[in-house]
């Protein structure tokens, strides 16, 4: 970490006991000041500014794609550009690229060691990076030659002194962020593998990392076992941000998409929500009924809703604004390990211990036929009514009203 | 002298300990009832575009083909 030196304090004669007693004291006095300011600060709760916004209602959400292939828990996923491409990892050492469309198998490669904790899909989407328990991140081009073995160009980027549990590219194929647990994250040039800057303030492991969005500036925020939430200039090093208000280790963090704030999700049963200008928690997502650890988070495209994937091998889906949870999506056999919204937002992905990874979307109350769908009513024997989309100059107007259940 | 060396140490992870806490009270802030309006403001002015939130037409959503359906 890097500070601009204080010319007094670099003057002053050293007498260790002396200094050291008169440091505890200023530090006791200014996290005493920092506390005061936050405070001054909190004049409402979030969901109380919200009771005026309409509820969200009943909502359903439907799994679309069942992704299976992998032998072993998922444990991380990303989603490419073309918001069709998904990459996992898993405990076994394996990585796949799925076409989430098809649900086939692109490319899977094998790594050399077991628990691959973190895969990144690089924004170009000829690349992934990867990594886990053998310390590093590696970056493997992805070829269009189904037959050539992506291990051969396997380059190695990232070296940290403990395991690797995060990583993400920045806005281009460059540069990778990574997080890990020897307690640093760090930011590094693909090409050459130069470390370009190192993150030090976190006092155990670093779980998770992400980069704000682009518009506001180069910051990224990770969470870790020692219960903090840091926000980081990436060009500096420098921690510009600490939240310490979990109970437990922060296993995810997202920010908001307008970058302002950023939500987390912990071992603790909760998550919570950060606004970056009122430094300060503003939101805790909770209910006495969970108790399992969450383990990853993501928003909605506006940041209305706040998916979480839990232990407990549901994802609840919370009000942002009220608090409240609106949905629990049940279909996972294990744990939920990863969880993340498609590019455009009009799906989201979870992976799970169940070896599985899930892609849902919102289930519909009304389905509006289109000029392009042809429909032929049959009305069987049993009663039972059978539409059909089949080439005919006939159109008929469908519609379709399914009854809808609420969690 | 080796009692010394970590008192050194110690006083110096003191040091960037203290001017990690200058810095972090120096940050300017703004109020939660602002700093919510505006979360509040960002979600409604981007609520139609969001497809989990609203849903879309079942036609321009890739995941969904048209199947066959059926009404008991």
């Amino acid at each position: 970490m890097r500070f601009s030196i204080n010319p007094e304090m670099a003057t002053q004669e050293v007498q260790p006991n002396e200094t050291l007693t008169n440091l505890k004291a200023e530090s006791d006095t200014l996290k005493t000041k920092l506390e005061d300011e936050r405070a001054k600060l909190h004049d409402v709760e979030l969901h109380q500014v919200a009771e005026k916004v309409d509820g969200l209602g009943q909502f359903i959400m439907k799994t679309r794609r069942t992704l299976k292939g992998h032998g072993n828990k998922v444990l991380c996923m990303d989603w490419c550009k073309d918001k069709r491409r998904i990459v996992s990892s898993s405990q076994d050492g394996k990585v796949i690229v799925w076409d989430a469309f098809t649900t086939n198998k692109e490319h899977a490669v094998t790594m050399p060691c077991t628990w691959v904790m973190a895969c990144a899909y690089a924004p170009s989407g000829c690349a992934v990076a990867c990594g886990g328990l053998d310390n590093k991140c590696s970056v493997y081009p992805l070829s269009l030659d189904k037959n050539e073995n992506l291990a051969a160009k396997k380059k190695s980027v990232a070296m940290h002194t403990n395991y690797l549990s995060a990583c993400s590219f920045t806005n281009s194929d460059m540069q990778i962020l990574t997080s890990s647990g020897d307690g640093t994250c760090a930011l590094w040039d693909v090409e050459s593998g130069q470390l370009l800057q190192s993150f030090h303030g976190h006092a155990a492991d670093v779980l998770c990392l992400d980069l704000a969005p682009s518009e506001t500036g180069n910051t990224f925020v990770s969470g870790g076992c020692d219960k903090k939430a840091n926000v980081w200039d990436m060009r500096s090093g420098q921690c510009i941000q600490s939240f310490e208000t979990h109970e437990s280790d922060i296993n995810s963090v997202r920010y908001y998409p307008s970058g302002d704030a950023f939500a987390s999700g912990s071992d603790d049963a909760t998550c919570r929500l950060y606004d970056l200008r009122a430094d300060r928690e503003v939101a805790i997502y909770s209910k006495e009924s969970i108790i399992f650890g969450a383990s990853s988070v993501d928003f909605s495209l506006s940041g209305r809703l706040l998916f979480g994937g839990y232990n407990d091998y549901t994802i609840n889906v919370w009000d942002v604004l009220k608090g409240t949870r609106v949905s629990i999506l049940f279909g996972h056999e294990n744990r939920v390990s990863t969880l993340r919204l498609s590019p455009d937002g009009t799906a989201f992905c979870s992976g799970s211990w169940d070896h599985t990874l899930r892609v849902r979307d919102r289930g519909y109350h009304l389905e509006p036929v289109t000029s392009a769908t042809v429909c032929l009513i049959l009305v069987s024997s049993s009663s039972c009514l059978s539409l059909m989309p089949v080439p005919s100059p006939f159109y008929f107007i469908r519609t379709a009203s399914f009854i809808t259940f609420g969690p | 002298k080796k009692e010394n060396m970590t008192s050194n140490s110690n006083v110096s992870n003191m040091r960037r300990l203290v001017e990690q806490l200058k810095l972090e009270a120096s940050l300017e802030r703004i109020k939660v009832s602002q700093a919510a309006a505006e979360l509040q403001q960002y979600c409604h002015q981007n609520a139609a575009k969001d497809a989990l939130l609203v849903g879309v037409p079942a036609g321009s959503n890739p995941f969904r083909e048209p199947r066959s359906c059926n009404l008991f």
